[in-house]
């Protein structure tokens, strides 16, 4: 078991060193750089002058050497300016070092946001935060409701109840998330005026009015799937043959399934949850930004669409954690919930 | 001057009337289908149960959109008539006296007109990307199944870097604006179309390699056709000038490509290592067949039922995928009539005009749910044999 984690833990770095080279060689794709230089000089800047801001602010350094500076291996160069020797920081707003130090993500340095004017790590840990309530609540409403669909649906197979339930958990997984917002914001929002169609008012303080939407738009689309694979467990579970012994031995149809058939079924529907985490993660982005909501996946579209370099690597490396750690925990989860199975 | 308006009944209407080439169509196919269901098989049975009925007609019926798109929407989907801009549903054009049944956007285009043409555009891209992916997937999951070991080690973990990517964020990297100045959207083109012309030739080459009548003939045609295809694609040279692709196509073409081809690796190799342990395969490999022999004529087509199952489902995330690039401005034209970047730009206005969200949002729902019934629907015949 604890070779198991070691080795797993062994290749979720290796993934996660693989991925922020390929997220930092596509990030410093010189149109790329062209586009931050022109961003962050003022307007109708030469082509001379936005070369120079790039090679004044380190980026016409070479490439693994800048990769191994933002990763903690070699030591953070300051500014040095040719003509008198004196060293500046690189960015101010960020407290950049003066001196070479060796500050990457290894040492907690996450570096620093071009776009926001601030360090990545004091933009990017409030935006999971208030991702995280948002996550909480959507996780509060799918699971239950998932799961309660998919043990009516799989308790009788074949009724008319499952047969409902079943099309209509099919036509959650049809509804992604830009199109159930649209929906529910035209619904509650324009028509009945139940519920608020922004919620950036959310930051300040969460209420019915401003989140239920948020929530509601991005649980629809898991909530199917979740169900779905409940089940297809439960079905499972009912064929068996300690169900039929439980029956013929005379209990009723409900102690049959409250004792015997649930907790055998809720085992596969853990996986899948887990597993939800990277779909959520997609699912995040596109509400917050639907809703105007300050989170995670807010800030990745900021960083994106600016190329914000430090402040996307940050979010790929948050947002590639997330979805490894909650495989490794769905595995050994299995493991611990299922006897029958033994990790190696 | 006053904008004339025919009332909601005339509209509905009016809606079914433009629709009567998709619906002679769909009666036909239909129709034809359910005489002979007996005769063809895995179809055949989809018309025993209601849900696959309704998954069939769903996906027919934007099928038939596509096709017939020009006859269906009574106007150019680009085109700007400035007096019917944000006009409500069922608003009459001045001048031709054709009717805006689902009303104007903010830039005084059809909103109907639109939600047709972009049908057009997403049973191109889907199906499309979903079948280089299938390739893609297939070619590569069958070996890593197979062999295991090294490759499998390999491959796998390259799979699984790229499931690990959050979808959102591989288009943001892949799909913007700079990219295609570099040769990175080529060349992943030209590797990814490379997978068809090796998977088929591989296919005929196994299969017919004692029989050169055959096989010369259908190497010939696979690689001729498959490099004009090729060549038109990728280098955009095409002698004919008939394969023609976009750059900005090109480019959401392959990226969609990308992030759903290690999806299907991953079913194809676990659906390998189950099979691979059949008496058959042991069969044929006493018999002395070559390895990619038993993998693409002894695995593959007793894998069928799953990929095609898992295809299905795969052209509605595709689809999906595509409304999010939309969504989010990535890749297509800003005035493109696909269903995302219609709902992204309604969904701005929704404080005000909620008809132009509508349309679209309901046309992508319907076919992502036709396609999942028919999935549903295909993988419950199947566990019935």
């Amino acid at each position: 078991m604890f070779s198991f984690i070691a080795r797993r833990i062994g290749t979720i770095l290796l993934t996660m060193l693989c991925l922020t080279l390929v997220v930092f060689f596509l990030v410093n794709l010189e149109p790329n750089l062209k586009k931050l230089a022109i961003s962050q000089t003022e307007m109708h800047t030469s082509a001379e002058q936005l070369e120079s801001w790039l090679v004044g602010h380190g980026y016409r350094q070479n490439f693994f050497m800048r990769y191994g500076q933002w990763l903690g291996i070699l030591p953070k160069q300051p500014i040095t300016d040719p003509a008198t020797g004196k060293t500046t920081q690189r960015f101010s707003f960020c407290n950049d070092p003066t001196v070479p130090t060796f500050s990457g993500v290894l040492e907690g340095d996450f570096g620093c946001s071009t776009k926001f004017k601030t360090t990545v790590a004091a933009k990017l840990f409030p935006a999971l935060g208030a991702t995280g309530v948002l996550m909480f609540w959507v996780l509060a409403l799918m699971v239950p409701v998932a799961l309660l669909i998919g043990i009516l649906a799989g308790m009788r197979e074949g009724s008319r109840t499952d047969r409902t339930l079943s099309v209509a958990s099919i036509a959650s997984t049809a509804t992604p998330e830009y199109v159930s917002g649209v929906i529910f914001t035209v619904i509650f929002a324009s028509w009945l005026g139940w519920l608020n169609g922004s919620a950036a008012s959310a930051s300040q303080g969460i209420t019915f009015y401003n989140f239920t939407l948020p929530v509601i738009t991005l649980a629809i689309y898991g909530t199917g799937y979740i169900a779905r694979m409940t089940r297809a467990s439960m079905v499972e579970v009912m064929t068996q043959q300690y169900i039929r012994t439980a029956r013929l031995k005379g209990l009723s149809f409900s102690s049959v399934v409250i004792k015997h058939a649930l907790r055998n079924a809720l085992i596969a529907p853990f996986t899948v949850i887990m597993l939800q985490f990277p779909w959520l993660l997609t699912g995040v982005v596109i509400v917050e930004v639907m809703f105007r909501y300050q989170g995670f996946g807010y800030t990745l579209v900021e960083a994106a669409g600016n190329n914000d370099i430090d402040l996307l690597l940050g979010c790929s490396l948050v947002s590639v954690f997330i979805v490894l750690i909650t495989q490794l925990i769905s595995d050994v989860g299995y493991a611990f919930l299922n006897p029958r199975i033994r990790v190696q | 001057m006053q904008t004339e308006y025919i009332n909601a009944f005339d509209v509905v209407v009016g809606v079914l009337w433009r629709f009567w080439p998709v619906w002679v169509g769909l009666v036909l196919v239909m129709g034809v289908s359910f005489a002979y269901k007996k005769r063809l098989g895995l179809y055949g049975q989809l018309f025993d149960s209601g849900v696959g009925i309704a998954g069939v007609g769903i996906c027919l019926f934007w099928l038939f959109t596509a096709i017939f798109a020009s006859t269906v929407s009574p106007f150019d989907p680009l085109a700007q008539v400035s007096i019917m801009k944000d006009t409500l549903p069922g608003a009459i054009e001045p001048t031709s006296k054709l009717i805006y049944y689902f009303g104007g956007d903010k830039l005084a285009r059809d909103v109907f007109s639109r939600m047709v043409y972009g049908s057009q555009i997403v049973l191109i891209i889907a199906p499309a990307a979903t079948g280089f992916a299938l390739m893609v997937g297939i070619t590569l999951g069958l070996p890593a199944g197979y062999y295991g070991g090294k490759i499998d080690t390999l491959l796998s973990f390259l799979a699984n870097l790229v499931l690990a990517f959050p979808v959102i964020l591989l288009f943001y990297l892949l799909v913007t604006p700079g990219i295609m100045d570099t040769p990175i959207p080529y060349a992943m083109a030209g590797l990814f179309f490379l997978f068809p012309i090796i998977f088929f030739s591989v296919l005929f080459w196994t299969r017919y390699k004692n029989r050169p009548d055959r096989l010369y003939i259908l190497l010939g045609v696979t690689l001729v056709v498959g490099g004009w295809i090729y060549s038109g694609l990728v280098f955009d040279k095409d002698p004919l000038k008939i394969v023609h692709i976009d750059p900005n196509q090109l480019n959401i073409f392959v990226a969609v490509v990308f992030a759903s081809s290690p999806g299907v690796f991953r079913i194809v190799r676990g659906l390998t290592m189950d099979i691979k342990t059949r008496d058959y395969v042991a069969a044929a490999q006493t018999r002395g067949e070559s390895p990619w022999y038993i993998m693409l004529w002894e695995i593959l087509p007793n894998a069928r039922g799953p990929l095609i199952v898992d295809a299905c489902l795969r052209i509605g995330y595709t689809t999906i995928l595509l409304g999010t690039l939309g969504y989010f401005g990535l890749g297509l034209a800003p005035e493109s009539p696909d269903w995302g970047t219609a709902i992204k730009d309604a969904s701005r206005l929704l404080r005000s005009f909620i008809h132009p969200a509508l349309p679209p949002t309901i046309a992508l729902m319907s076919f992502v749910l036709g396609l999942n019934l028919l999935a549903d629907s295909l993988r419950e015949q199947s566990m019935k044999d």
